[in-house]
């Protein structure tokens, strides 16, 4: 497997932010109450990590160990500041629906974590692919909770997508409960935490069947071998 | 072999040669999207306006039409010592007004709305433009999210007395589990049309 195989899948499956680094659950939780939230936090902080995954491997050698984070931390707020300016300016339909988002971002540890961890240390390429495969990654999550708890919570999926996808959006709505249907826990944050963890145990649980298939796949192999 | 004050010294000058990197960038940005921000901002207020009064109504600039409210009365509405009233008008005469009004206790704090009176005291619309409560539940207040704030239209503000919700005795609907939303907003729309009933003349006059 060549590297960037590896670093697509870490970002997507094996190191997946959301559900095994665990990192940037405070907007994971706050805004997975629904699929189109979930999407469009995703997709911001997904050109956040890359744009600073980018930036952070470009000046690396310039960047003494000892003074590294505080240049991070610059880095990275004054990113979040200018996608939040150019997305007022020129994308003012989305920025909208996203805006309160975007400023969370910066609270996001992924971001950091992923600067100091790996785009310190990588190429500009490198860097630039793994913060848009960790961002896809952290995206799918938010994805799956949104789409858990909006179904559970409301019985809809996609309300609300017009403000994403414009007047088509009204088409893409779901509903598959009665329009009063409601269920308080899975909408308020007590209902993020419960939806995570099952999304982490059924991460778990697919891993340690892969697992037990590699196992006995290995097996016979060596057992094949040894005979003459 | 540097010694340790050099060190120092070369450490500061590139992290302020970052902090001023960053800078530039950022006084970039913002020069080069600041006309299409405040564009973008008052765009979206004349089309908020519009979404209060319909524009069949008024054929005036709205949002140029700006007065602000007696100290007093913007505290009422408001719960600011400032607030301002939009005054509409059609073929030069006086057709309705727009408050600048809140709900100070909202579920999640204050809820800011726009409401749109015509001259013959019926509400024409309730707008809600800021506020804090709880996403999918509360924030069924917003036009953008559900339909609710359009009950408030075509009520009379001289003969409805009642603003309240259903579980009060009123007739407004609300959404069970998340009344405190609905509570705030129908109070408010209640201190705003009371003020348009006693002030209505002085209103329209355009000397608030």
């Amino acid at each position: 497997m060549n590297n960037w195989q590896e670093i697509s899948r870490n970002g997507l499956w094996r190191q997946n932010p959301g559900l095994v680094q665990l990192l940037g659950l405070c907007p994971v939780l706050a805004i997975s109450n629904n699929v189109v939230n979930a999407l469009a936090l995703g997709l911001a902080t997904t050109l956040v990590t890359a744009l600073s995954g980018t930036a952070v491997a470009s000046v690396r050698n310039l960047v003494p160990n000892e003074i590294r984070n505080p240049i991070f931390i610059m880095i990275i707020a004054g990113l979040v500041t200018c996608v939040d300016l150019a997305m007022n300016a020129w994308l003012h339909e989305l920025y909208l629906v996203l805006g309160i988002f975007i400023p969370l971002i910066t609270t996001n540890c992924i971001v950091m974590a992923r600067a100091e961890a790996f785009a310190s240390r990588n190429s500009v390429t490198e860097a630039a692919l793994d913060g848009l495969m960790m961002g896809l990654g952290l995206t799918g999550v938010l994805i799956a909770l949104g789409a858990l708890r909006e179904l559970a919570g409301k019985g809809t999926l996609l309300a609300g997508a017009d403000k994403l996808f414009g007047e088509a959006g009204h088409a893409m709505v779901l509903h598959l409960a009665p329009a009063n249907y409601q269920f308080l826990l899975a909408l308020l944050p007590p209902g993020a935490f419960l939806g995570l963890g099952l999304l982490i145990a059924g991460k778990n649980l697919l891993d340690a069947r892969q697992r037990r298939i590699a196992a006995t796949a290995a097996n016979p192999a060596t057992h094949a071998v040894s005979q003459p | 072999m540097r010694s340790a004050p050099r060190q120092a010294r070369r450490s500061a000058l590139i992290l302020a040669s970052f902090a001023a990197a960053i800078t530039l960038l950022l006084a970039g940005t913002w020069l080069a999207t600041r006309a299409q921000v405040a564009a973008n901002q008052s765009a979206a207020r004349a089309a908020l306006l519009t979404q209060a009064l319909p524009a069949a109504l008024f054929d005036n600039d709205l949002a140029a039409s700006r007065q602000p409210l007696p100290e007093a009365a913007a505290w009422l509405l408001n719960g600011r010592a400032a607030a301002n009233v939009y005054r509409a008008s059609k073929a030069g005469r006086p057709s309705g007004v727009v408050f600048e009004a809140a709900a100070p206790n909202g579920y999640g704090g204050r809820i800011d709305l726009l409401i749109g009176i015509a001259a013959d005291g019926k509400l024409q619309g309730v707008r809600v433009v800021g506020h804090k409560e709880t996403p999918g539940l509360g924030d069924y207040i917003d036009q953008s999210v559900s339909s609710w704030a359009r009950q408030f239209s075509g009520r009379d503000t001289a003969s409805h007395r009642d603003w309240k919700v259903k579980k009060d005795g009123g007739d407004i609907d609300y959404v069970s589990g998340a009344t405190i939303s609905a509570r705030a907003v129908a109070a408010a729309v209640g201190r705003v049309s009371g003020y348009f009933r006693d002030h209505r003349a002085a209103l329209l006059q355009g000397n608030p």
